[in-house]
């Protein structure tokens, strides 16, 4: 089995946090548009033999909604998804996301796509992973310049669930809730914990000794470039061949 | 039914016109907002359905657009979209931010005709301060406590348009899935169709087509116009057009080159079976 590559390594890295048991269960997982790795990590997950119903958004056929497209909200509004993942321009140590922009809004320095509907799925999901490959001083921010959608939210609003961790291309964040912090919890391969706080515009706990990410198995490795790379193929196709050096048939 | 022009579709889009348009991924009438840009509409008000893409974005450009209502405006694979970020630095188009579940929400409040829906989360969101026409009010029905809740006025585009496979005789569009077209149509005042082609018969009369229909009751106007969501893909039938997409980001990065793309793509080229 040749070495994991990062992107690899980071879909491990984001399965064995669906598979956490001290985290609300996850059943039922959507993964939208741009997310290859989170999606890898569910279809991982899947291949491991673990019973999970994955929602894709962007799978071009057979879609899992057929009430358009506000059925992804409303089964989460009722609390019917149990894991959602979520990015952001900029993130900042309190866990909130800002996906508008920078400058006066709405964000006349520099323009991010939008919120999507990160101001309601992070309050309405009972966990999110959040990931974010780029790890820097631009995207990992003190305090963000907007909030799209609040890492916290103060006692008597409505809110099922948090931020559960950070995934970067550099290390994995737990966050908590209740001290709206987060703790270093690995570094992959070749990263330190002055290097990534060279890295990270926020302030964060480091216990001593913080372990490395593990590897993926040989297992593990072994599902992603089989079984997972044929699921991801007819979405994610660009990714499959760079990664997995795949190519979809004609 | 009888189908009429595009561009006699894009001509009864008056100036100022608040328009309802879906994404790249939900039918967007693509051949339509080329025709709007040919018209030379101006001051147009978008909404994205819950979020925007190509088509918004070469109005944007094309100088058509005075407000965006939207979740975002991306081109997907291809990046930010080009011409509403440059149209955001320079201040140029007013954008009201919203939510995807907000934009959905306040439609289905139009479709229901009552003046508001509630949605949850949302609270502590900036979003929240930046749209004055949204509230947060403690929930009437909370046992305990306050329980604020966001409440979000209905919103009644004067249209709404889309791209469909299929219009039948009597003028039922078909979508398939994309329920939210037919979100679209029934919240909007009128709403503009595009399709590939117009067939015989009755979809309502069908059961297995009658659940991805639209009825005629919400449509005010077909025009065919084929290959009309390119460079979208159009359900089964055809793909997007990912190289296409590509090129427009480049050009469109500047507003030179988007000038350039659009001579060649929308200004100098008549619409295919613009009948």
């Amino acid at each position: 089995m040749s070495p994991a590559k990062p992107e690899e390594r980071l879909a491990a890295a984001v399965a064995r946090l669906i598979l956490d048991p001290s985290a609300p269960p996850a059943r039922h997982v959507a993964v939208g548009a741009a997310s290859p790795i989170p999606a890898a990590a569910c279809y991982l997950v899947q291949k491991l033999g673990h019973p999970l119903r994955l929602s894709l958004l962007a799978r071009p056929a057979g879609n899992p909604f057929t009430e358009g497209t506000r059925e992804l909200f409303d089964l989460a509004g009722q609390g019917r998804l149990d894991l959602f993942f979520l990015g952001g321009g900029e993130i900042d140590g309190q866990a909130n996301l800002n996906l508008v922009g920078t400058g006066e809004w709405p964000g006349r320095a520099v323009r991010f796509p939008g919120s999507f509907g990160s101001a309601f799925m992070y309050m309405m999901v009972p966990r999110t992973i959040l990931f974010r490959e780029e790890h820097s001083p631009r995207v990992l921010v003190p305090r963000v310049a907007h909030v799209s959608a609040p890492g916290t939210s103060p006692p008597g609003v409505f809110r099922r669930g948090a931020a559960q961790a950070l995934v970067t291309g550099r290390c994995v964040f737990r966050f908590d809730p209740g001290r709206a912090r987060f703790s270093l919890e690995s570094l992959h391969p070749g990263e330190t914990v002055d290097g990534v706080r060279a890295a990270t515009g926020f302030e964060f706990d480091a216990g001593g000794g913080v372990p490395e990410t593990p590897e993926p198995t040989d297992e593990e490795l072994a599902l992603l470039r089989g079984p997972v790379c044929d699921e991801m193929l007819p979405t994610y196709p660009e990714f499959c061949a760079r990664v997995f050096g795949r190519k979809a048939a004609a | 039914m009888d189908p009429i022009s595009l561009e006699a579709m894009a001509a009864g889009v008056p100036d100022g016109a608040m328009v309802a348009m879906p994404p790249d991924n939900s039918l967007p009438a693509v051949a339509l907002a080329k025709a709007l840009i040919r018209r030379g509409a101006r001051g147009l008000r978008l909404v994205g359905v819950p979020v925007s893409g190509f088509a918004t974005d070469i109005l944007i450009g094309a100088g058509c657009v005075a407000e965006v209502q939207t979740s975002a405006a991306s081109l997907g694979e291809a990046g930010f979209a080009p011409r509403f970020s440059a149209a955001v630095r320079e201040g140029s188009v007013r954008v009201l931010d919203a939510t995807c579940p907000a934009i959905h929400t306040m439609l289905q409040a139009s479709e229901k005709g009552v003046p508001f829906m509630p949605l949850r989360g949302v609270i502590g969101s900036d979003l929240v301060p930046h749209r004055p026409d949204w509230r947060v009010v403690p929930n009437p029905f909370a046992e305990a406590g306050e329980d604020p809740i966001l409440l979000l006025p209905a919103l009644r585009p004067d249209f709404g348009a889309f791209h469909a496979a299929m219009a039948d005789s009597h003028g039922n569009v078909w979508v398939g899935r994309r329920r939210e077209c037919a979100t679209i149509a029934h919240a909007s005042a009128r709403c503009l169709v595009t399709v590939e082609r117009v067939v015989e018969g009755d979809f309502l009369l069908d059961e297995r087509l009658a659940p991805g229909a639209i009825s005629a009751t919400y449509v005010t106007a077909v025009a065919v116009a084929e290959r009309g969501a390119h460079p979208a893909a159009m359900l089964d039938e055809y793909a997007a057009d990912p190289a296409y997409v590509a090129e427009y980001a480049r050009m469109a990065r500047t507003a030179e080159g988007f000038r350039a793309w659009l001579e060649r793509e929308a200004l100098n080229r008549p619409a295919l079976a613009a009948e």
